[in-house]
């Protein structure tokens, strides 16, 4: 006979774990119900990838907290390009270049809202991200915000490199996954310039409301920003100072 | 030495071997994005007609990546057996070809010393699916630890229960799911999210306890770093198998951390564990096309003959499993469904020609224009390849790793439609634990009870 408090139901493993155990069979397949499940989440993550950043209406959600903006574009025409030529994001239109070297804010800190894979993350939680960090911005002076299109995480060395800034903030639409269509990364770098590798920056992942709420996105940003001010750095060393934060992954096949 | 060809009224000049290899190619993303592919239909069949007319043993001659630059490259060669290649010594590409295709499995199997995975790579490029799938097929290979991974009409499966946090009761949750979908007798191994010595010993005890618990005859790794798999061998941690991503250049390895002297001392350390029981392969590693040009560490090389050499570094180690993440690096490298298709069945022969234990994560991830659709393709033609082993995650969906893989219904549909079993001991241990036939109903059978393995209500 059972102990009073164990499990017996498949079902019961459900309370453990996001995966999608106690799927239940039919035959060997997929119960009908899981199997369309399974192709919503898909057709989420897919128009999450495919869907372009509505740049009016973000620049009228950053208007609304009283933050001023540029906009741009990388050298990606289009996305299907984009998702092939990973050098092409990472470089600012030829044209913009030339605008924002109008808009030179040496030594402060930048930020730069990209839709990444994920423009819906960006749509939905960089503005709101932006209101709690720039107040509380106390080490360095607010740059210029700018939002980019078609961009990746190494657009802002470009960007950041044209506005003579000293760091740069890249708040950025990471790559859907089957339940998590709109989560946004945050990627610091320290004096930002081209060629800058990924073991510079400094990242915060995972954030949305069922994962990292954007109030406490927005502590650990203004904390890696404090320390990167102490330190005149960002990357491996200041990760070191800080294992609370933890996301140290070792380099494996598919780094994207 | 410059090659040449021309089809359909057009002549074609390739400077090298390199060019030739990359020219002839199928066409991927990634050869793309390195400028190195074919730039038309015409150029990369004329490519392939100048391959196929080149001898093997002008291959082995020279080098695509120089002898002095790459410790790779030394490996392939220094450990070449003259005598194993004689009786194909004389071929050319397209004449090896059509030995493959007529050849035994005896004659594969005695070939496997003297073949160097450039020889592999260059034969690949000029066959189809179907040739790569009747090769493979008759490339037969075991290894063993604690159960036999790799007799004929068998199909293992890595059972995957990652969770975004190392929860310890959601990777025992979804061990537990996909052990009552009769897989993990190729290996129950997570992937840490956090790869440091204190999370991956407190899963390496957790995933131990379990085994014991449940008595499996298989195999645990958690999939950290070979650095930190050390450091935890050296605190006491039950390491079965020591896991590592390898790539096919030097430089490449040097991106992932690691070199073959530290290979060679991980596979020492966890020898000298005595863990296996029905034999000593102990490692695991895991490849994949296009890690080479994403370290900028390819040496103008194409992305599948890179891939290949990855396996001669596999190869020297002896391990137990060896997989291809083919769909999970992304689609500047394998930009469709038809590339990640392509890709896959030509790592697994090459694999298996080479002579390893070759599973496939059959997998896409969701900026690629690939679905569940191609898995089921690729998943199929894998299978009736004899591909060693394939992933099993929780609905094919890795909460962790954020892309799709093979789920545990996809291994029992393959086993089912294919009549293919699990590993001997561990299909008697699915009869004794009462699940060889996966339980209908939502009733978790008594033996299998979740308290067992620390999971209880409340």
């Amino acid at each position: 006979m059972m102990a009073e408090h164990s499990l017996a139901r498949w079902t019961d493993l459900r309370r453990f774990t996001s995966a999608r155990v106690a799927l239940g069979r039919a035959g060997n397949g997929l119960p009908t119900a899981a199997h369309l499940a399974f192709q919503a989440a898909h057709a989420a993550a897919r128009d999450a990838v495919h869907d372009a950043l509505d740049v009016t209406a973000l620049l009228a959600d950053l208007s609304a907290h009283g933050i001023a903006t540029h906009s741009v574009a990388s050298a990606c025409p289009d996305r299907p390009t984009y998702l092939r030529r990973p050098d092409l994001g990472r470089a600012l239109h030829p044209a913009d270049r030339a605008r924002l070297a109008a808009a030179q804010a040496p030594g402060s800190i930048a930020f730069v809202l990209c839709d990444g894979l994920s423009a819906l993350a960006v749509q939905r939680h960089a503005a709101p991200l932006l209101a709690r960090v720039l107040p509380a911005l106390t080490p360095l002076p607010v740059g210029p915000v700018v939002v980019a299109t078609q961009g990746r995480v190494a657009l802002g060395d470009d960007i950041g490199a044209a506005l003579g800034a000293g760091a740069v903030a890249v708040l950025i639409g990471e790559r859907p996954g089957l339940s998590t269509p709109d989560s946004l990364g945050v990627y610091l770098t320290w004096v930002p310039r081209v060629g800058r590798a990924d073991s510079e920056r400094n990242c915060i992942s995972n954030i949305r409301p069922e994962g990292l709420p954007v109030d406490e996105a927005a502590d650990k940003l203004l904390w890696l920003i404090g320390a990167m001010c102490r330190l005149q750095c960002t990357g491996i060393n200041l990760k070191d100072e800080q294992p609370a934060l933890g996301g140290e992954r070792a380099p494996s096949i598919g780094r994207n | 030495m410059g090659y040449q060809h021309s089809v359909n009224g057009q002549r074609f000049i390739f400077p090298d071997l390199p060019a030739l290899f990359a020219r002839a190619s199928p066409l991927r993303s990634g050869d793309q994005l390195a400028g190195i592919a074919a730039a038309s239909a015409s150029e990369r069949v004329a490519a392939q007609c100048a391959l196929a007319d080149v001898p093997l043993a002008d291959i082995i001659a020279r080098p695509l990546i120089p002898y002095e630059a790459d410790e790779v490259t030394r490996l392939i060669l220094d450990t070449h057996d003259r005598a194993a290649f004689a009786p194909i010594a004389s071929l050319t590409v397209g004449g090896f070809r059509d030995f493959l295709l007529a050849a035994g499995a005896e004659t594969l199997a005695a070939l496997r010393p003297g073949l160097t995975p450039e020889i592999a790579a260059a034969v690949s490029k000029i066959m189809r699916l179907q040739d790569l799938i009747a090769v493979a097929a008759k490339c037969h290979l075991t290894t063993a630890f604690r159960n036999t991974i790799g007799l004929p009409g068998r199909i293992s499966v890595r059972l995957q229960p990652n969770h975004p946090v190392d929860d310890p009761h959601g990777v025992a949750a979804s061990t537990l799911d996909g052990l009552l979908l009769g897989a993990g007798d190729a290996v129950i191994g997570v992937n840490p999210a956090t790869d440091n010595v204190a999370a991956t010993t407190t899963l390496l005890r957790m995933l131990d306890d379990i085994r014991a618990r449940y008595d499996i005859p298989t195999q645990t790794c958690v999939l950290a770093h070979v650095t930190t798999t050390l450091r935890c061998i050296e605190a006491g941690a039950p390491v079965d198998l020591v896991f590592q991503s390898i790539a096919g250049t030097e430089a490449a390895n040097r991106g992932f951390g690691i070199n073959l002297a530290l290979l060679a001392e991980a596979r020492d350390a966890a020898l000298s564990l005595r863990r296996g029981t029905v034999g000593n392969n102990v490692m695991y590693f895991e490849t994949g096309q296009g890690s080479a040009l994403s370290a900028n560490a390819h040496h103008g090389v194409d992305q599948q003959t890179i891939e290949a050499r990855a396996y001669a570094v596999a190869r020297h180690f002896s391990p137990l499993l060896v997989n291809s993440v083919v769909g999970f690096i992304g689609p500047e490298y394998l930009y469709d469904g038809k590339q990640i298709i392509r890709a896959g069945l030509e790592d697994h022969f090459c694999a298996k020609l080479l002579g390893l234990p070759m599973g496939v994560d059959v997998c896409y991830t969701n900026h690629a224009e690939a679905d569940q659709d191609d898995m089921d393709s690729l998943l199929t033609l894998l299978a009736v390849a004899g591909v060693t082993f394939i992933m099993g995650v929780p609905g094919a969906d890795d909460v962790m790793l954020s892309y799709q893989s093979t789920s545990f219904h996809d291994a029992l549909y393959v086993r089912g439609v294919l009549g293919r079993a699990p590993a001997p001991e561990f299909a008697a241990w699915l009869e004794r634990m009462g699940i060889a036939d996966a339980p209908a109903t939502d009733t978790i059978p008594p033996r299998m009870t979740p308290a067992l393995i620390g999971l209880h209500d409340g």
